[in-house]
Order: C-alpha cells, then structure tokens, then sequence
C-alpha cells in the first residue's frame, strides 16, 4: 500500500498535525514503506479468528458511580498556556 | 559503592556503616561527573533527593526501614513526579510539570527510596535507540559512540554507569528489555496489569507495562516487590495477589524444561550473540535444566502486529495534547484548529508524527477491518502459540536483540530497520506475558541479553531462574570502564 501526497495531506489533517509541503514528499515514502512491513499480515488466513480485546482476556472493571476526586482546578490550571477565571482560553471559535 | 549489590548497600546502612545522605551524596556526585558523557538524565532532583534521603535516616535510626530505606533510584521520565518536570523526552511536555505522582513513583517513595532525577528516553517511548528524545540521545556507557537502546536508554545506561542503584522503566514492544540487553544490566516487563499504569503516560495502552532495571535478579526482586499490586485507578491493573519475589530466588531449578523457539534462533542473528546464548543455555544445563526446541509459528508477524496496534492506540492517546491545557502551545494562533495543528506539529517530533499517522489511518473509515481488526486476530493467532508452548516447558529463552548495540545514527534515518530491531521482544507484549533480559558473555565487547519469556505472573519463577544463572556465572558483575570529564 503507498501513499501519495495528497493521502498524507488528508491524515495529517484528521491527526490535527500542520505539516509542509517538503514533508509531505518525506511522510509518503516514510508512511508507504511502514505499511509495506505491515502488509505482511495478509499472508496469514485469519477467518474466523476471534480478534484480542485484551491481553489477559480480563473483563472492563467497573467502579461505583461515587465522586472520589477532589476539587484541583487551580492547581492543574497553574500548568496551563492561558487561563482567565478559571476557564480555560482558546482563540475565538464562535463569531 | 556503585558497583554493590542493593542488599549489601542495604545492610551496610542499616548498620550505620553509610548514611542515607552520605550514599545519595556519592550518587549525585557521581551524576556530576558522568551524566555530560552519557546524557542519561534530563532532570536530577538533587535537593528532593537530600530530603528523602535524610527521611530515609530517620527511619534507619529509628529501626522502622524495609529492604529499600535509603536506595538511590531514577525514574524515567515517562512517569509523573509531584512538582517536578515531566517531558516523556517531548518538546511537548518540557513544560510540563507534574501536579501529582504516578502509583509506581508513589510506591516506591513510601518504601524509602530517594529519587535521583528523571531519565532520558525515546520521545513518548517511541523509539529502539533513544535517539528521538527531545533531550538528545543517550550515549553507551560501554562504548559511547553506540545506543543504550531504547525506549528507556536512560535507565538502562544509568544503572549500567553507576549513576543509580535502579530505575524504573516501561516497555510496551521491548523498551526495557533491549536496553537492558545492550547495556549489560537485568530488566524485566512484568506481565500486563501488574504494576500500575496510573500516572505513567500513556503510549499504547494494552501493550504499556512498568519494570525494573537493577544490577541484578535479586536486586530487580526487591524493587518490584514495592511496585507491583493492584491499583484501584488503573482500570486495568490485575487483581492478582503479589508473592513474595525474594523469598523465591533461591528456589531449585533442577527439572527446569526450557524451550527455546526456533523462529528466535534463524536468520538475522548476529553469530556472536548466537555464541553467548548458546553458552548461558549450556550453564542452564549444567544447573539441571533440560533445553528442547518449540515453535512460535505466528512469532514473526509480531512485528507488522504492532506496528498496527501500537500506533492506533498512540493516535488516540497522544490526542490529548492539544495545547490547551498543559503541554507546548504555538505562538498567535488564528483559530482554534490552526492552535492544535501548529502546536502539536511543533511540539512532536518526526517518530511520533510518523506513529500518530499510521495509527490515524490504520483507523479511519473503510481501513478498520484490513488492518485493526486483522492485527487484533493475529494477535490472538500470537498468543495462543504461547499458550501451546506453556503446555510443554516451564520457561522461553532466547536472545533480546539480533545483535549487540548498534552506532548512533546507524538506523536513525530508516524507521522500519529500526522496527525490526525488536523482533524478539514485542511478541511478549502482544501476548501480555512477562519477559526478563539478563547480561549473559559478552561479544566483541559489547553486552549481550539473555531473554526469559514467563507465563502470566511467573514474575517470580523468571527472577528467580535468572537469579541462579547469576549466583554461577559473573557476567552482570561486569561493569563499564567510565573516566570523569
């Protein structure tokens, strides 16, 4: 499977990832050639195989719907590129 | 003291023949004089260090120290630390200073440990040879034009330079186990769900397990003992009850079955790493081992397994970093969208781009079912071969690397070379086993790991077969000839 420019483009849109043209070029021989190892896979029939959710083949734990955590919205706000009042800042997304 | 085994220096101050302080005191200085060679860690937190240190005397003093009182360790950096820089080696996150610690940290601190700093490592544990790191690779204690390997580089060559008595690692396809093998020291991944993932950041998240590197089996027993348990914050952490690991160690091996895979012993091995593995399995022997060849058949396509699984898991957990709450931001977005795109350009580097966009294809509309779901069956396919082979031997041996540590830049500029350089270690993790890689003769000079495969939470049987390996032979006595400067 190869990639062309224009399929790295689109990815790197759904991955939110800003990417240049020359990149671009690099990406799509970097990408194509990972897909080729991966195409090895086809070489084995897997019908009817069940696929692994996990690997100890372990059920999802639940926990009680109770609050457990505390408050810290000003401690991890601290960490934050920009705050105002408690809420978090983006640049404007609604006109 | 760098070169003592943890319950000598153990002994030694609880026998007030070193204080805690004295011991970190020697370590720091230790980092001073090396860590410029080796770039094996990206913070030191000498002043925490001090403190614990004088906590762990206090203790001593009073008669109230376990085992681990007063031990140096490292953590890498991929493990959040209360108010200290935590960068998983990423321009992302070297800003980002962690508001609480991971369970792993939290354990090991409550057991006496005082933290030397933070390690260097592949960025968000991408990577066979450290050299995506943000924070520039890090070099071979034992040849400092090599790789330590990776992802966790930093501890492994940390333990193998003296800079610490242990470290923490994690491995999600071999990232402690090859490290360890190219820098002479014993790791070990325990299987899934054993120790806790709370805290650790996330890569791929049902392959992502945290070890131990020490300079020792029974040195590795004694820190695991304090790491490993069930964890009510990790959704998937075992509920299995930990045994006593030392109490293990000293167990018989006589009748010992050991399998040896032929898929691991083919084309592609280095003959010189061939050599000393032959070499440790005739100690085996001689210990009252018996060797028998069995079949992994699915075994090879461990490799294309993971570069589907890892990779989808990675592009959904790294799409947290968004440069809105923590973590790098660019400069005067316009919009909302240009803020995530140009800030997670800048803040990842090529290795991780790479993987977030294999993962974003392999998951996108119409690509589920010939790549994610294919991988998830193949997986199953590697998993039972594991299973049929438990049915005959106790354990599986083998090499950790095709070869001994490689030059730095020998791979660097060729992903799927650098992919194929842990051919032996992911299917461990695709099958959620433990696996254990100890320092077996060396070749040409350069370390060699011996790989130890269990079945699910022989943690203890692996440490203590790697452990009478190490009471008959000195090859983890070596150590690597370092100059200061």
């Amino acid at each position: 499977m190869a990639l062309d420019t224009s399929d790295v483009a689109k990815i790197a849109h759904l991955a939110r990832l800003a990417i240049s043209d020359g990149e671009r070029d690099h990406f799509s021989t970097e990408l194509s050639s990972i897909l080729n190892l991966v195409e090895q896979m086809s070489a084995i029939d897997t019908t009817g195989v069940e696929p692994m959710a996990h690997p100890l083949h372990m059920a999802q734990r639940l926990r009680p719907d109770q609050v457990t955590e505390t408050d810290n919205r000003d401690q991890f706000q601290q960490i934050a590129p920009q705050t105002e009042d408690g809420l978090y800042l983006v640049p404007k997304v609604i006109e | 003291m760098h070169d003592q085994s943890m319950s000598a220096l153990g002994a030694a101050l609880r026998a007030r023949a070193i204080s805690a302080r004295e011991l970190t005191e020697q370590y720091l200085k230790r980092i001073e004089q090396l860590n410029a060679k080796i770039n094996a860690y990206i913070t030191v937190t000498a002043e925490q260090a001090l403190a614990a240190a004088e906590r762990a005397d206090q203790q001593l003093a009073a008669g109230t120290a376990g085992p681990l009182t007063g031990i140096p360790i490292a953590h890498k950096d991929i493990f959040c630390t209360n108010g200290v820089k935590t960068s998983c080696g990423s321009r992302m996150l070297d800003n980002f200073v962690a508001p609480y610690n991971a369970t792993v940290v939290e354990r090991l601190q409550a057991a006496g440990m005082p933290m030397l700093g933070k390690t260097n490592m592949d960025e968000f544990a991408m990577g066979s040879s450290n050299e995506t790191s943000f924070f520039g690779p890090v070099h071979n204690p034992w040849d400092l034009e090599r790789v330590p390997g990776g992802s966790s580089g930093g501890s492994a060559a940390a333990v193998a330079a003296g800079l610490c008595v242990a470290a923490t690692g994690t491995d999600t396809g071999g990232s402690i186990r090859q490290p360890a093998a190219f820098c002479g020291v014993t790791g070990i991944k325990p299987t899934y769900g054993r120790c806790s993932r709370w805290g650790m950041i996330a890569f791929a998240s049902s392959l992502d397990q945290a070890g131990v590197f020490a300079r020792s089996a029974a040195d590795a027993a004694l820190v695991l003992q304090a790491m490993a348990g069930f964890d009510e914050r990790d959704s998937t952490s075992a509920k299995e009850p930990v045994p006593d690991y030392a109490a293990q160690l000293e167990d018989s091996i006589a009748g010992l079955k050991i399998g040896l895979p032929k898929e691991y012993f083919g084309e592609g091995l280095d003959p010189g790493v061939a050599a000393s593995i032959e070499a440790a399995i005739k100690e085996y022997e001689a210990l009252g081992a018996s060797v028998r060849e069995i079949s992994l058949p699915n075994a090879p396509l461990s490799v294309p397994v993971y570069y589907v699984v890892a990779p989808a898991e990675c592009s959904s957990n790294l799409a947290r970093f968004d440069g809105v709450r923590y973590g790098h931001r660019c400069e005067a977005p316009k919009d909302l969208e240009d803020l995530y795109k140009r800030s997670r350009a800048e803040g990842f580097g090529p290795e991780v781009k790479r993987r977030i966009m294999i993962g974003t294809y392999v998951l996108s509309a119409g690509y589920y079912d010939a790549y994610y779901l294919k991988a998830q069956q193949l997986r199953h396919l590697i998993s039972d071969d594991f299973s049929h082979a438990f049915e005959q031997v106790d354990v599986i041996m083998g090499p950790t690397t095709p070869s001994t540590a490689f030059a730095l830049g020998a791979k660097s500029n060729d992903p799927v070379a650098m992919y194929l350089n842990d051919i032996y270690t992911i299917a461990t993790n695709l099958a959620g086993l433990p696996g254990l890689s100890i320092p077996v003769a060396p070749a040409d000079g350069m370390p060699v790991g011996l790989q130890l495969i269990g079945d699910v939470f022989q943690e203890g049987r692996l440490l203590n077969i790697a452990h009478r390996l190490q009471q008959a032979t000195d090859w983890h006595r070596m150590t690597p000839s370092l100059s200061a400067g």
